[in-house]
């Protein structure tokens, strides 16, 4: 049982020191780096498999006892996000097969897409806060190394500011962490969540919100957002569409648990706070997105946009609310990735990302047209995609604690986003090709397709098929709520009962 | 540079900082040292050369590419946290040898073996860096 | 004790802030080394101080004997220094590739290249698009 929690950061890191030793051999490189992504992703699938028989998993690294050691956690929602990460690693590594450039395979692509997905997992999985900070400073060098890979002039010019407001953000979450650490003498997540509540109330919502300002801006949210869409355009489609998909989501991630597990002690300021914080971003983003006319910066915009969703759904923190976040969030990665993904076969066509530059892709080739409609539309929330089921949780639970302004304001964005997906349909796949426009006959590579075409399925799969998939944010939505079982796992029977007679149990 | 007083001090001084820096790794269990302050001692050793004699000196004594250090590095970590599951214990738990070599003891362990990873990462990764910025 | 380095720690803070927000990007990366200097001295100050009291428990004992300094925030501050110093490290590379590239370290200038055909610094030119 050790193992299979280990197993997400140990494997992909063994796999990046293999990667690295064998510098300079693509081709035994390509193979195993993509080999090792599907066995990864084989992996979660067991961890999520063993999480939903057997409740949250615990491990003690070194045989530690928490909270004195490192804890390791795999909740289902712990256990969800490892799976997506897996099965987006595994589309991107093989997307990327034809899409990455040998030059940059030489520069060491290969082992830092195995140690972002180590750091990923890592953050997913942690339950000490020290931790995740460590966790989350692998996937960050990892991630500054991806994004400048091949030095490319807009890429270090969008680099740069990637790199200045992650590290702020790592200089607030360690200052945060240091204060907290002061205030309670402990960094294990479930401890704090058991201790926390005997610090002064002023004193935890000052920490609530340095937190909120260090994990807000890995996340994206407004008004920390600028440097996301400064940046996830620059670099190759593949590692776009990686962070496009993942990266922000580990923000997300981490908001979800520190505003469920540790920063509770005053949700009408902290929680109120992040529903207005949801409202404005939804809405800046979207405006973002509608004035721009490249197809990875629109994406770029829509990412900040629907991060706003997620939020949402954390601010209501509610089981349906947070439940709907989770399925919003998952729902999004695929979609958003694959979006990512499509542009760069419209770009293997047409060459280029300016919409006005593109065109008569739905002409030229339907299937395209058909996998771009079903991504898009299921972003805009269109039945019975899977974006329209994720918008309709968030918002029902909107109406639950009859938040009307912001399901209003979340109602609208949606048909802004519809806009923008319309726009992209228009100008690349319905119009007829500008003039000096020659698109080139196809098809593209079968590698470009087959992740599209894998996570145009999932998207369908979660629209048609949604039961288990809800059932399965429900019970995330309840874990959340009620951390009982998850202090429980980590510290044992007697804390579990101390959290209750707090009266942490909701 | 070419300054005949750096290059004819460097060689002495590198000797006496490479002990140095394995002397910091070994002691680092109990005492102040370790593993990645060994090994940024072992890199200024090597910084100190390739501004001596120029990066492609540098990397002609080093033999390996800095990269082949990291990689072994992180394998090395990576082992040592293994070998405690292999034991039949949790991930990263510490085992210890105790080999006798005459009257003295010979103390091994994963520890020491994750700390030798950290001091190869170390060095590789400065080295890399290093050698990138003195070629230009 | 705590309160003198609270205030240093504020000091440290104020300068590493002023410097993070200047034009240039040099600055912005010294004024992120201060910061992360600063930090360090804040978990250490957080974590309580207590002198002369190192955490080692003797020979023959299983627990410390009487009131030791306590060790953890020594470790978490060793990690975060380790952390920052590789990104202060990739950080000033990285500094240099944009000096190189871009003709500039003022945030403001940035952009201010991005389109010309002909690199700055003489370097050959962005590979075409695949």
């Amino acid at each position: 049982m050790s193992a299979l929690l280990v197993a997400p950061v140990v494997w992909p890191l063994a796999t990046a020191a293999i990667l690295v030793l064998l510098q300079g051999r693509l081709p035994i490189q390509r193979t195993l780096s993509t080999a090792s992504a599907a066995v990864q992703l084989a992996l979660a699938a067991v961890l999520l498999a063993r999480v939903a028989t057997q409740g949250i998993l615990v491990v003690q690294f070194g045989g530690w006892d928490a909270p004195f050691g490192i804890s390791f956690v795999a909740d289902h929602l712990s256990a969800v996000m490892v799976l997506v990460n897996g099965i987006m690693g595994t589309a991107v590594a093989v997307y990327a097969l034809r899409d990455l450039d040998a030059d940059r395979e030489r520069l060491g692509y290969h082992p830092m897409f195995h140690v972002l997905l180590a750091g990923v997992n890592g953050a997913f999985l942690t339950g000490d806060l020290f931790n995740l900070y460590v966790w989350f400073e692998l996937l960050l060098i990892a991630s500054f190394v991806l994004l400048t890979l091949g030095n490319r002039r807009e890429q270090l010019e969008g680099g740069i500011k990637y790199v200045a407001a992650n590290l702020v953000a790592s200089m607030l979450l360690l200052t945060g962490i240091g204060l907290l650490y002061g205030a309670t003498g402990t960094l294990n997540m479930a401890d704090l969540a058991l201790k926390l509540p005997l610090v002064p109330d002023g004193l935890a919502t000052t920490l609530a919100m340095i937190f909120l300002v260090a994990f807000g801006i890995k996340a994206a949210i407004f008004p920390l957002f600028f440097w996301l869409p400064a940046s996830y355009h620059t670099p190759p489609v593949a590692i776009s569409a990686l962070f496009g998909g993942m990266l922000t989501k580990v923000g997300v991630y981490a908001l979800l648990r520190g505003f469920t597990l540790l920063f509770v002690a005053d949700v009408a300021l902290t929680h109120g706070l992040l529903a207005w914080i949801a409202g404005i971003t939804m809405v800046v983003g979207v405006l973002g997105a509608a004035a721009q006319t490249e197809f990875r910066k629109i994406l770029s915009f829509h990412i900040v946009s629907q991060i706003g969703y997620m939020v949402m759904g954390l601010a209501f923190f509610t089981p349906l609310g947070l439940g709907g976040a989770v399925f919003y969030m998952v729902h999004n990665i695929f979609a958003k990735a694959n979006l990512f993904l499509i542009a760069g076969i419209a770009r293997w066509y047409a060459g280029s990302f300016e919409l006005k530059k593109l065109g008569g892709l739905y002409r030229h080739r339907p299937l395209l047209a058909v996998l771009f409609v079903i991504a898009a539309f299921s972003l805009a929330g269109f039945p019975p995609l899977s974006g329209f089921w994720a918008k309709l949780v968030v918002i029902r639970a909107g109406f639950e604690v009859q938040a009307w302004p912001l399901v209003a304001v979340s109602l609208s964005v949606g048909l802004l986003t519809l806009y923008s997906m319309t726009k992209i349909w228009l100008a690349a796949f319905w119009s007829p090709a500008p003039a000096g426009v020659e698109l080139r006959a196809g098809p593209a590579p079968a590698l470009l397709y087959a992740p599209v075409v894998a996570l145009a399925l999932l998207t369908l799969a979660m629209g048609f098929a949604s039961a288990p998939f809800f059932a399965l944010a429900e019970r995330i939505g309840a874990e959340l709520t009620d951390p009982t079982g998850y202090v429980r796992a980590v510290l044992g029977e007697a804390a579990a009962a101390a959290f209750v007679a707090q009266g942490g149990a909701r | 540079m070419k300054s005949l007083i750096l290059r004819t001090t460097t060689r002495p001084i590198i000797v006496v900082l490479l002990l140095i820096s394995i002397f910091l790794l070994l002691r680092g269990h109990d005492l102040p040292g370790g593993g990645f302050i060994g090994g940024l001692v072992a890199a200024a050793a090597a910084a100190l050369y390739a501004i001596a004699f120029g990066a492609d000196a540098a990397a002609r004594l080093l033999r390996v590419r800095p990269e082949l250090l990291v990689g072994w590095g992180m394998a090395a970590t990576v082992v040592a946290g293994l070998l405690g599951m292999l034991a039949g214990r949790e991930f990263l738990t510490g085992l210890w040898w105790v080999i006798a070599v005459g009257d003295q003891e010979l103390k091994l362990s994963t520890p020491l073996l994750f700390d030798v990873g950290v001091y190869l990462v170390v060095v590789g990764v400065i080295l890399r860096f290093v050698l990138s910025l003195e070629e230009r | 004790m705590e309160a003198y380095l609270a205030v240093v720690v504020g000091a440290v803070f104020a300068g590493g802030f002023y410097l993070v927000m200047q034009r240039n990007l040099l600055r912005f990366v010294f004024g992120l080394i201060l910061l992360s200097s600063g930090v360090n001295l804040l978990v250490f100050t957080a974590g309580g101080i207590s002198r002369g009291a190192p955490p080692i428990i003797p020979e023959g004992a299983s627990v410390p004997v009487g009131e030791v300094a306590n060790a953890l925030p020594q470790a978490l501050i060793l990690t975060a220094i380790v952390i920052g110093f590789g990104l202060t490290v990739f950080a000033m590379v990285l500094l240099l590739r944009v000096y190189e590239r871009l003709g500039t370290l003022r945030t403001d200038r940035l952009t201010a290249h991005l389109d010309d055909p002909q690199p700055v610094a003489g370097l050959p030119d962005d590979e075409a698009p695949a």
